[in-house]
């Protein structure tokens, strides 16, 4: 148990330490930026590795709840006139809501169906966002008001660094804590053995029900952030391409890992920005780098490396 | 005084009816043992009784309240446990955590609490693990706790998969082939095990085809075939009954049987 806590705390200081440090490596507010989205992304991926990893479902939507997250705080204050931090709260319950409408049904049933649904509600959230031009300005996209806290803007790539730094590590310091929980262990339970959770007592329906709620708030929030820091939003964000995004996070770092989903979203993320020298080879690369990292690492990259270093350590 | 109690229960597959007018009873501290040839449906009765089949007809009560149809996290809290016939042991927690998911029910499960880590829920994780490691200590399994559960050789799944159970505190604890794939001093293990919690009051239901280990603990035996029920009774009454050597060892056997 001591141990457990040790690596728990371990974790978060070494993620708060590399939050800290990176800055006094970084040449220009270009490197904040790329930071910022890694942040994101990765808080993102953490809620759906909670998810994919722990209770073992999939997700193939899970943009919309990203792009509720996002056009929350665009619509809200623009139309709505409500503050744009309160907008970030009704865009997480929002999403709360709606994935409890959808997996409430779906989650009774054995097998894959939430995969199915999720891709519906995918594609239908998106097409909304498209569609209903008068409120989101369409494929157009539309700007987001500055949030404001207690009088103070937040605003550059600067602050914005910090503010999703301090998201990414509550985010990883909740997903954290939950893993030694009746809850988190009933998540991996019902992952191993559906019968054998539920002749101990663990209500499978209800728990897989709880775990796409958070991951479904978590992806809201990350949504908020990505939108409040760019201070625009189209509705790529809400789309089919950026599920498929975040999943490739979550496995590319792998399942049930929460540094994995962060080190995920960091090749996933910094990995264009550099083969962007490559020109029109840049997607064949990053495909074969995907590619090649799952054939060689196959419970995905932080899994594979810490078995590897186990292994060397013991002999 | 009946705790579990099981009434004319009938599953059809496809038109096989795989059990058909099954009934039994067992009582706090008892251990009925259910044998039978393969296929002679005692998994799938025990699949009934848990709520993983529904049943097509037959009535289950459990201490005097009808189950029958309940889904099988609501008969686990109303003190329904079990162990599965090919292991449903969860490999990628370790021996510890198994028997601590076992502890579900008599823990307070609550997701803010959880999400946020409040003392109550840090102590509440320290009584559940000590309480494992106790139950750990009793199938000898200790030394392991700390060990994914799915790097464990058979027998100690076997075992781990009787604590995990006993964990909930059961009152009826039915037990698929607890013995099947052990050696000789694996079972004789599981055959005290048994006996030790029958007799701190909890209804055993036992399937195994290791005749030496029913024989010897069982109270009550019933003895199905082709899905029907055969005989039943003391151990010295069904080994005597000619229809069931007849059942295991075909019409001649059983005639030689008699004779020897």
């Amino acid at each position: 148990m001591g141990a457990l806590l040790n690596q728990r705390f371990l974790t978060l200081a070494v993620l708060a330490v590399v939050i800290a440090v990176l800055p006094f490596v970084f040449p220009s507010s270009y490197y904040f930026r790329v930071a910022s989205l890694v942040w994101v992304s990765a808080l993102a991926a953490i809620g759906l590795n909670i998810l994919m990893g722990q209770a073992g479902q999939v997700s193939l939507g899970h943009a919309a709840f990203f792009g509720i997250g996002a056009y929350a705080v665009a619509i809200g204050p623009t139309h709505l006139g409500i503050p744009p931090w309160a907008a970030l709260l009704i865009g997480a319950a929002l999403s709360a809501v709606l994935a409890y409408l959808v997996g409430r049904p779906i989650l009774r049933l054995k097998g894959h169906y939430l995969a199915i649904a999720t891709l519906g509600l995918g594609v239908l959230v998106a097409l909304v966002i498209s569609t209903e031009s008068g409120w989101t300005g369409g494929p157009d996209g539309m700007p987001v008001e500055r949030l404001t806290l207690f009088g103070w803007r937040v605003s550059g790539s600067y602050t914005w660094y910090w503010v999703t730094g301090a998201l990414l590590l509550v985010g990883t310091w909740i997903a954290l804590n939950l893993d030694e929980t009746p809850t988190g262990r009933a998540f991996r339970a019902l992952h191993d053995s559906e019968v054998a959770a539920q002749v101990v007592g663990v209500d499978v329906a209800r728990f897989k029900l709880q775990a796409f709620v958070i991951a479904a708030v978590y992806a809201s929030i990350a949504g908020s952030a990505l939108a409040f820091m760019n201070g625009f939003i189209n509705p790529d964000q809400a789309g089919f391409l950026h599920s498929v995004e975040l999943v490739t996070i979550v496995v590319l770092g792998g399942l049930g890992s929460v540094v994995g989903s962060i080190v995920g979203a960091v090749v996933l993320v910094t990995l264009p920005q550099a083969l962007t020298m490559f020109h029109e080879y840049e997607h064949l690369l990053l495909g074969l780098i995907i590619v090649v990292s799952m054939i060689f690492m196959r419970n995905g990259i932080v899994p594979s490396l810490s078995g590897l270093f186990l292994r060397r350590a013991r002999s | 005084m009946t705790i579990l109690k099981a009434t004319d229960i009938g599953i059809s597959f496809g038109g096989v009816k795989a059990v058909d007018g099954v009934s039994f009873s067992v009582s706090p501290g008892q251990i009925l043992s259910i044998i039978g040839p393969n296929g002679a449906g005692k998994t799938t009765l025990f699949n009934i009784v848990s709520g993983i089949y529904a049943a097509s007809r037959g009535t289950i009560h459990l201490a005097d309240e009808d189950v029958t149809g309940l889904s099988p996290h609501k008969l686990a809290a109303r003190g329904l446990s079990r162990t599965f016939q090919n292991l449903q042991i969860f490999q990628r927690m370790t021996a510890c955590e198994n028997v601590m998911v076992g502890r579900h029910l008599r823990e307070k499960c609550s997701l803010l609490p959880a999400l946020f880590r409040t003392p109550s829920v840090t102590r509440q994780n320290r009584e559940t693990r000590a309480a494992a490691l106790d139950l750990l200590a009793y199938v000898g399994l200790k030394d392991v706790a700390d060990v994914p559960a799915g790097s464990l050789p058979y027998g100690a799944c076997k075992r781990l998969e009787i604590a995990r159970a006993l964990a909930a505190e059961p009152r009826v604890l039915l037990l698929d082939e607890p013995a099947a794939g052990c050696n000789a001093v694996e079972t004789e293990e599981i055959d005290h095990l048994i006996r030790q919690v029958a007799d701190r009051g909890v209804a055993v239901v036992l399937v195994e085809h290791d005749m030496k280990l029913v024989m010897k603990i069982s109270d009550r035996i019933l003895v199905l075939e082709r899905g029907r029920p055969l005989a039943e009774g003391t151990p010295r009454e069904v080994r005597d009954d000619p229809k069931v050597l007849e059942a295991y060892l075909g019409q001649h056997g059983a005639r030689e049987a008699a004779r020897a």
